[in-house]
């Protein structure tokens, strides 16, 4: 570069600067707008993404096909059971045989067996019924959830006959019951806190992978280096290149703010001018990242593929999105939080489910300021480095 | 019939170089892989491993302390705090410090004592839904075995029923266990479609698409050509997540590997047509990865991957029908881990079929009528 180009924007160059800016911007939008690919990843696959993580990602359990097999059909038996035909978690199907149950359950039409044993009636009456629950493990968490509600619900009903056999309400002994109060959460469905990861998810989207791809794209074609013989500074194509992504970026924060409260329902108890200025930050801080990795690796392929292990996976795996951080080993929990995304998650969850809770929202906002000031600062020196 | 081998072999060899010359591409194939599963393999769980809970005990009992004695048995609850008053509960919970607060009244054991019922209030942080639920889970068994001894030990009867449980192919329902199985398929098949779909959108992109198009190969060998190298390193890739499921994370692998290597190939097979027909319709490759990207993000979404698919609405559960990685998820689960033969995943094997037979040859007949 000529040394007439340097850094630090003089009030009289400031006109200048801005008139450049505006005209490299236009250049920028223009060239974003006319290749359908970019577009569709930053404001169409948002909205794809929230109708699968709204309608079609879920952990929660309802209507799940249960095998009851009835070798003892006596009232009793059919009234031990009763407890699983009127919750909602399940359906069962009542069948005769074992072998029956367990083809349907080899061929994965029903996740689990309750077996009623041939002689439940008269053991029962003896103090020593017994009933059997058999569940599919090969999904792990849905069976987990099959098996604590299945055991509870037959566990209960067994009291419930014992208490009646017994002619008394209660004998006299205490028992402790439980109450239990879910907070942040009160519709207790998995889509409350999907979506709001989602929005974590579709800002790395647009900041890093897609800004990543295209700058790359750049640099192996040769077209950056047209650009910087032109009288442009480097902080004004950096700029003019970030703009549109950081528009697409916001959009996409909008209509996953607006699919989130008004779709899914799911609460606004933070203050929302909060959430966008933490968004926004985030967003610088993806950019950073984006750029960072499109000037290191100058390669489509390598760019996809870094920024796919960098930004978009720890967002999966590693930011408590889907995966609570609190059950991995203790290592790879110092490595998520290692990821500004953990922060971001942390933070738009309390926001959105909890509130403004003051100690999170200083904590996370002030690491990802860190982050968003490090990354640019990072990305700026090295584009500037291999100009020079 | 030889000069056609003759020549598919030399498209492959020049694919194979075209992937494998540049050292950072090599790296790129091979070190992403061993990481995501090891992380997958740590990270991805669902299981209920560490629970921190502070408790705010208002009765000082013996029975309160000796129901929270049979918590930290587990291993599971850790108790981080304990409070003083219910104006604490809201601080640590809204922190993040305690996953759940047990709360004792004060009347707590006089209640037991007194025959009656004794309530404890369980406040549980529900911004992950499924930690909170596992972990009410957790506490209403352990509540229901202090009960059951209580009751014995105060001169009640045993209760009247037991219920046992099992678990078939998975015995300690480890999230693990169905996770990493399903990475065998699913680590390739991000870079499978990703390498394939940019094989001819580069050579697009370069002009030296239609050179190969003038050769005197037919559109259907290029199209051979083009899909078994990206096919060998897919399945490189999956004997590498699969090695690491069955060393490191020593998941007890129940079927046959011919069987899982049979299924395997088709579903690398379906899985390339599909990055054909991407590529053959992308004009360069920026394109070419940015469709193959959104598409293959719902794909793995929909896949049974992160949330079963039984768990899913019916309209979406048939919307995945369309899947190849949904089919190749359930192959795999089942030969790994159930170990069924190869008569009893057909249902899997034909849709993968039906993907491969569709795709390859549209993706050929793309090649010529696409020029652009």
């Amino acid at each position: 570069m000529p040394e007439t180009y340097q850094d630090g924007v003089a009030p009289r160059n400031l006109a200048a600067f801005l008139r450049r800016l505006y005209a490299l911007t236009r250049k920028e939008v223009r060239q974003l707008l006319r290749d359908k690919s970019n577009l569709s990843i930053g404001l169409l696959l948002p909205v794809i993404l929230m109708l699968i993580f709204g309608y079609g990602l879920s952990l929660d359990v309802r209507n799940a096909p249960i095998a009851v097999v009835l070798e003892d059909a006596s009232p009793t038996a059919m009234d031990a059971i009763s407890g699983l035909q009127l919750s909602p978690y399940f359906s069962p199907l009542l069948m005769r045989s074992m072998h029956e149950a367990e083809e349907k359950m080899l061929t994965r039409e029903v996740d689990a067996i309750v077996r009623v044993p041939p002689d439940f009636a008269s053991a029962l009456n003896a103090g020593q019924g017994k009933l059997q629950v058999i569940v599919h493990g090969a999904e792990a968490s849905r069976a987990t959830i099959i098996l604590n509600y299945a055991t509870s619900a037959l566990a209960q009903q067994g009291a419930r006959l014992q208490d009646r056999s017994a002619g008394a309400a209660s004998d006299g002994i205490g028992q402790v019951q439980v109450e239990s109060r879910l907070w942040f959460n009160a519709a207790n469905t998995s889509t409350w806190y999907l979506v709001p990861g989602l929005i974590v998810l579709i800002m790395t989207l647009t900041g890093a992978f897609l800004t990543a791809l295209v700058m790359a794209r750049e640099w192996e074609r040769g077209t950056f280096e047209a650009l910087f013989v032109s009288p442009v500074k480097p902080v004004e194509i950096l700029l003019a290149k970030i703009i549109p992504y950081f528009v697409v970026g916001i959009i996409g924060l909008a209509m996953c703010l607006v699919t989130a409260r008004f779709l899914f329902g799911v609460p606004m108890e933070g203050s929302l001018p909060l959430l966008l200025l933490s968004s926004v930050l985030y967003l610088f801080v993806a950019l950073g990242i984006g750029l960072l990795i499109s000037s290191v690796t100058r390669n489509q392929f390598m760019a996809s593929q870094v920024s796919l292990l960098i930004s978009l996976l720890p967002v999966f795996m590693l930011s408590g999105f889907m995966f609570d951080l609190r059950n991995v080993p203790v290592m790879i929990n110092v490595i998520g939080h290692l990821f500004p995304a953990t922060h971001f998650m942390t933070l738009i969850k309390t926001l959105m489910l909890a509130g403004n809770i003051w100690p999170i929202i200083i904590l996370e906002g002030s690491i990802l300021a860190g982050y968003a000031v490090l990354f640019i600062g990072l990305a700026r020196l090295v584009t500037r480095k291999r100009l020079d | 019939m030889l000069n056609t081998l003759h020549r598919v072999l030399s498209l492959c060899r020049k694919e194979m170089l075209a992937i494998l010359k540049d050292p950072s591409s090599r790296i790129v194939l091979i070190m992403p892989v061993i990481l995501q599963s090891m992380l997958f393999g740590y990270a991805a769980t669902y299981d209920l491993t560490n629970a921190p809970y502070a408790v705010l005990d208002q009765s000082r009992s013996a029975a309160s302390a000796e129901l929270l004695a049979s918590l930290d048995g587990t291993g599971v609850f850790h108790r981080v705090a304990t409070l003083e008053s219910e104006q604490q509960i809201e601080e640590i919970i809204d922190k993040g410090e305690a996953l759940l607060v047990l709360q004792f009244g004060a009347d707590f054991e006089r209640n037991l004592y007194a025959g009656q019922t004794a309530s404890l209030q369980v406040i549980l942080d529900a911004r992950n839904s499924n930690s909170a639920g596992s972990a009410a889970a957790d506490i209403g068994a352990i509540v229901a075995g202090f009960n059951q001894q209580w009751r014995q030990s105060h001169g009640g009867s045993a209760p009247a029923l037991t219920v046992e449980s099992r678990a078939w192919y998975n015995p300690n329902l480890e999230t693990r266990w169905f996770i990493m199985p399903s990475m065998i398929a699913s680590l390739a098949f991000l870079q499978t479609v990703m390498l394939t779909a940019l094989s001819v959108a580069r050579e697009r992109e370069q002009g030296t698409f239609d050179q190969l198009l003038v050769t005197p190969m037919s559109p259907s060998e290029i199209m051979v050509g083009k899909a078994v190298p990206p096919i060998m390193i897919g399945l490189v890739q999956s004997t590498i997540v699969m090695l690491v499921t069955l060393f490191w994370f020593k998941v007890p692998m129940a079927g046959s590997l011919l069987t899982l290597y049979l299924g395997l190939v088709f579903f690398m097979i379906s899985s390339v047509g599909v990055g054909l027909v991407l590529s053959a319709l992308s004009a360069n490759m920026q394109q070419a990865m940015l469709y193959s990207f959104m598409l293959m993000m719902p794909l793995m979404l929909l896949s049974g991957l992160a949330t079963p698919v039984r768990n899913m609405p019916e309209p979406i559960q048939i919307l995945t029908y369309a899947n190849p990685l949904r089919f190749a998820i359930d192959l795999i689960q089942r030969v790994y881990l159930e170990g069924v033969s190869l008569f009893s995943v057909w249902y899997d094997l034909l849709p993968l079929m039906v993907i491969a037979v569709l795709t390859l040859p549209w993706a050929a007949w793309l090649f010529r009528h696409r020029l652009i």
